[in-house]
């Protein structure tokens, strides 16, 4: 069995979810403190994702990094580099399809943040540098840990808007999502069932790893208001 | 050290403006909740920016609207004592104090850390989290962090109000303690007269969102300047009141009193505390009639109606009251010292 589709999909998903940690949790922390109508609107338009179906952000995908597409072009013409259908390609696939996962979760801890404890930081002459590191994330633990595992799970099957950009080239752009409906397509169904319970043990896995983190987060979690 | 705060700020239709000035004492702000005691505080700590005016702590300018002056909170040494402590509840107690050390290399401010932490009876408990801790304990805590850094003005926001009543005694002496050696002034925020009078020097009312004049907190008691004040330190009987050749005439309960208290042309009002009432005396005599009697633990509430259409609260012991076998007609008398005029 050639495992390339398990280490394809492991490194798309870790560093697609290494890029939306930092992208959710920025996108989180100014839209929970924006105004009213800014929180509205870029809600709305960091959500989107979440609700399209994989293949029209795939098609969304084609349309501006495809060869003669704009930034595909301008890519190709200046560093001679295809932005579609190479393994990396399917990083801009799951980046924006699990975005919205990490962007709300990480939004609802920062929402419930106390702020009264940013506040004490402040009068006590910490930077606000210190106070989102030390306090606001640590505080907001759960949430965040929670949205990334979940990000990196849905990063991981990803198929939809995957096959659209990356293609399904055996020993380069196979995932294991993508692996599944080729072997099935083409009647391998022994080596099909095989990927199959591969995926289903990694959810597993990551659905009891969140599990765990939540019930550790609940005895640590203070019993005064 | 010298405070100065003349600030205003509107919130929907709640206005703030608020002015007083406070030395080296221990300064309450007092009135009911939602009066804009606690808005005044993080004005002052610069958690929140008045509209306009003007905060000076000792030579430092922390606010001012003109000058486009606004310190941020991390410059105006000012600690805040929050209501629920606001501890940071993923740090040890050891992490809390020490995230209020402001300078000074590593071994100063450990050294800075433990010296809080003995100061505060804290030995036992600097491994543990605010979860773990008692509520007198949390305080404790909340108060070592911010002497740590070295504030020039404490803010105390309701700082028993998180508390059970049983706790709050103990508490508050360890709190006077702390007061008692602390270089700077205070600021003291409360609903409770009892605190205010056990704890401060001076008092300014808060009525919604308005500052009265700073008193002393024997002037508060003894004669109240406004009728927010006389309300708030607990007077029961309040008429509105003319003055008159022959004295106040108190509209509602239609009698016209005499007070040995200065009477100005602000004065709108009369007050009268419920315990200072006599049944013997010359002066200012009130005939009444009981309308109804309600026993406190160690008193005993009358309610009596008046010439006018008002009542009046008599406040007297338990035994005095039941010595008296149940009268249906009751003259008061109240000395002249103890007639208080108000202004609005």
């Amino acid at each position: 069995m050639d495992w390339y589709p398990l280490y394809n999909s492991l490194r798309i998903a870790a560093i697609s979810t290494v890029i939306i940690f930092f992208l959710g949790i920025l996108a989180a922390y100014y839209v929970a403190r924006a105004p009213r109508l800014v929180k509205g609107v870029l809600d709305v338009v960091f959500t989107l994702p979440l609700v399209l179906p994989p293949t029209v952000v795939g098609y969304l995908l084609l349309r501006i990094l495809g060869p003669k597409r704009i930034i595909g072009a301008w890519f190709l013409e200046h560093f001679d580099l295809k932005l579609t259908m190479t393994w990396w390609s399917a990083i801009f696939a799951t980046t924006v399809v699990i975005f919205p996962l990490m962007y709300r979760t990480a939004r609802g801890a920062f929402e419930s943040f106390d702020e009264t404890l940013a506040d004490a930081g402040r009068t006590l002459g910490r930077s606000n540098t210190w106070i989102f590191w030390r306090v606001r994330m640590p505080c907001c633990r759960q949430g965040i840990l929670a949205g990334t595992v979940l990000a990196f799970a849905r990063a991981l099957g990803e198929y939809g808007a995957t096959s659209m950009i990356a293609g399904y080239t055996p020993g380069r752009t196979a995932t294991i999502s993508t692996t599944v409906y080729q072997l099935w397509r083409t009647d391998n169904d022994t080596l099909a069932f095989r990927w199959v319970m591969v995926n289903l043990a990694i959810s597993a896995v990551v659905l009891l790893a969140v599990n765990m983190l939540e019930r550790r987060e609940r005895r640590r979690k203070p019993t005064w208001s | 050290m010298v405070l100065s705060v003349d600030i205003e700020k509107t919130v929907g239709d709640f206005h703030l403006q608020v002015r007083f000035q406070a030395d080296k004492e221990i300064l309450a702000l007092l009135g009911a909740s939602g009066c804009g005691k606690s808005m005044t505080l993080k004005c002052i700590a610069g958690i929140q920016q008045p509209d306009r005016g003007r905060i000076v702590l000792g030579d430092r300018v922390l606010f001012d609207s003109q000058a486009h002056i606004d310190l941020p909170p991390q410059k105006r040494r000012v600690g805040y004592l929050f209501q629920q402590y606001a501890l940071f509840p993923h740090m040890t107690v050891e992490q809390n104090i020490l995230s209020g050390v402001r300078e000074g290399s590593r071994a100063r401010r450990r050294a800075a850390v433990e010296e809080m932490v003995h100061t505060f009876r804290l030995e036992g408990l600097v491994h543990l989290r605010p979860s773990q801790l008692s509520g007198g304990q949390q305080q404790r805590v909340a108060l070592a962090r911010i002497l740590a850094g070295q504030p020039e003005l404490l803010l105390l926001d309701e700082p028993f109000s998180a508390l059970d009543e049983y706790l709050k005694w103990q508490l508050e002496l360890e709190l006077a303690d702390t007061l008692k050696v602390f270089p700077g002034g205070a600021l003291f925020v409360s609903h409770s007269r009892d605190e205010v009078y056990r704890l401060c020097d001076t008092v300014c009312v808060l009525t919604n969102g308005k500052s009265g004049p700073k008193e002393t907190i024997r002037e508060l008691f003894a004669s109240p300047a406004t009728v927010g004040a006389a309300l708030i330190s607990g007077c029961k009987n309040i008429s509105p009141a003319t003055p008159t050749p022959h004295g106040l005439l108190c509209s509602d309960w239609g009698v016209t009193l005499h007070t040995a208290q200065p009477v100005t042309s602000q004065t709108r009002y009369v007050g009268i505390r419920a315990h200072y009432f006599t049944l013997e005396g010359r002066e200012n005599p009130i005939p009444c009639r009981v309308s109804r009697v309600v026993d406190n633990v160690f008193s005993t509430v009358v309610m009596l109606s008046t010439p006018g259409s008002g009542s009046l609260r008599l406040e007297m012991e338990k035994d005095r009251w039941a010595a008296l076998n149940n009268p249906q007609q009751l003259t008061l008398y109240i000395s002249p010292q103890n007639v208080m005029p108000l202004t609005e």
